[in-house]
């Protein structure tokens, strides 16, 4: 961690949901880390991630944009960076490890890219933000950090696919992960257990059968409820939307489902850091955190 | 699941049992269909073939049976299938390949037609959850 006179820099790529839907996980990122002394410098001229690595093994066009995005990071002169979206992690990720495995892959994509002055060469690391506070931060030093102990509140860490699967990509144990509930002990509240923590919410299939999400949002949200958490905090502003804005249609499907509020870790990170209210942006969801909050002495 | 398997004398479609195997990266013999990867699947109780009946029917060539089947568009690629096949299969990727089949038939073959859903519908969404939807689901 940075002193004061020194702070960290680290360059850091949002997606595009978060600046949209999700710009309360963008704001609660760059105010925390703030707080932690890290100087976060949004890449320049970043684009879309690639939205979901393709799995066909000849599909080489649907690495170009993850690759643009990694060659950008050396134009910054800069040899890794951080995202906090799990989305973009598991695909900026992934094809930076496939083209790392296939130098014929990576010479097309060069190619392809030749207006580029910067070719990539499989030199450039890609890091989520919860890796980062735990190896570089570490949640001891985080914890010092802490103005505002979230005391009493009971989380559920929700991870979903992106940040365990496949193995390739997970920083943590792929059916037991304990990073963000390690985060979250250091923010003063406490992880509850949390079996649905690595199951799927249904992804995409909210765009044209919002009745699998429904099903999935009322078995994931019920054993959160059923753990007596007082909210779930998420990585994924795809989780997020599901979890989230598709309360309503679980309620419709199972008459006795609780509403709970779904949060970015980031935005408990900025709470316990001290940031101010305008780093949380509480407006942008549908289940409302402060009656949560407020419950636990929190608003 | 009511899934009856029919098995006849004839032989499988090679070439498309060829093309899935290039799509995807994997041999599909390597499955002994143990049923751990519908075990674990979260989009199982929706589907009418179970992942490893789809990996079965590919095996045999079934490839009308398997492009009629609901199953290959409701995977969404979780992946909780290939972190827990005990020979490192990678479902995912077979499954993948199937809807490969259909959006590279030559004609616009798209599962998924964004024109249908309503401007309210659309206009709630998330780019990211656009984005992935077409990704997987258009040609």
């Amino acid at each position: 961690m940075g002193s004061e006179n020194n702070p960290m820099k680290l360059i850091y790529y949002p997606g595009c949901t978060l600046k949209n839907h999700a710009r309360n996980f963008d704001v609660s990122t760059v105010s925390s880390m703030a707080e932690l002394d890290v100087e976060v410098e949004e890449l320049e001229r970043w684009n879309c991630c690639g939205t979901v690595h393709a799995l066909s093994s000849d599909d080489v066009m649907h690495r170009v944009a993850p690759v643009t995005n990694l060659i950008r990071v050396k134009e910054a002169q800069a040899s890794e960076f951080m995202t906090s979206c799990a989305m973009c992690y598991n695909t900026l990720k992934r094809a930076n490890i496939d083209v790392k495995e296939r130098a014929d892959a990576l010479e097309t994509i060069n190619q392809f890219l030749y207006q580029e002055e910067t070719k990539y060469a499989g030199d450039v690391d890609v890091l989520h933000l919860l890796e980062y506070l735990r190896d570089r931060i570490g949640f001891d030093k985080l914890a010092g950090k802490v103005k505002k102990p979230l005391k009493g509140l009971r989380v559920a860490c929700y991870y979903g696919c992106l940040l365990v699967r496949p193995k390739e990509v997970a920083f943590d144990d792929v059916e037991n992960p304990v990073v963000m509930e390690n985060l979250i002990r250091a923010l003063g509240a406490t992880p509850v257990p949390f079996p649905q923590k690595t199951e799927c919410c249904g992804a995409y299939h909210t765009v044209d059968k919002p009745e699998i999400i429904a099903e999935r949002t009322d078995k994931i949200m019920g054993s959160a409820f059923d753990e007596q958490a007082d909210m779930v905090v998420v990585s994924c502003p795809l989780c997020a939307f599901n979890l989230d804005f598709r309360q309503n249609d679980a309620r419709r499907l199972n008459p006795d489902f609780h509403h709970l509020p779904v949060l970015y870790f980031t935005q408990l990170m900025a709470l316990a850091l001290g940031c101010d209210e305008s780093a949380l942006r509480f407006d942008l969801h549908n289940i409302d955190p402060k009656p949560a909050l407020a419950a636990r002495g929190l608003d | 699941m009511n899934t009856t398997l029919k098995f006849s004398s004839s032989r499988p479609d090679r070439a498309f049992v060829a093309q899935v195997e290039k799509i995807s990266g994997q041999k599909l013999l390597a499955c002994y269909q143990c049923g751990k990867c519908s075990a674990g699947c979260p989009m199982a109780a929706h589907m009418d073939v179970l992942p490893n009946q789809l990996i079965r029917m590919a095996q045999l060539g079934m490839k009308e049976q398997l492009h009629a089947a609901r199953s290959i568009w409701l995977c969404v690629s979780c992946l909780t299938c290939n972190s827990r096949c005990p020979k490192d299969v990678r479902i995912a990727e077979i499954i993948e390949a199937l809807r490969e089949t259909v959006l590279r038939s030559g004609e616009r073959n798209d599962h998924l037609k964004i024109q249908e859903l309503s401007p309210e519908a659309r206009g709630e969404l998330p780019p990211i959850a656009m984005i992935s939807a077409l990704r997987k689901q258009t040609s």
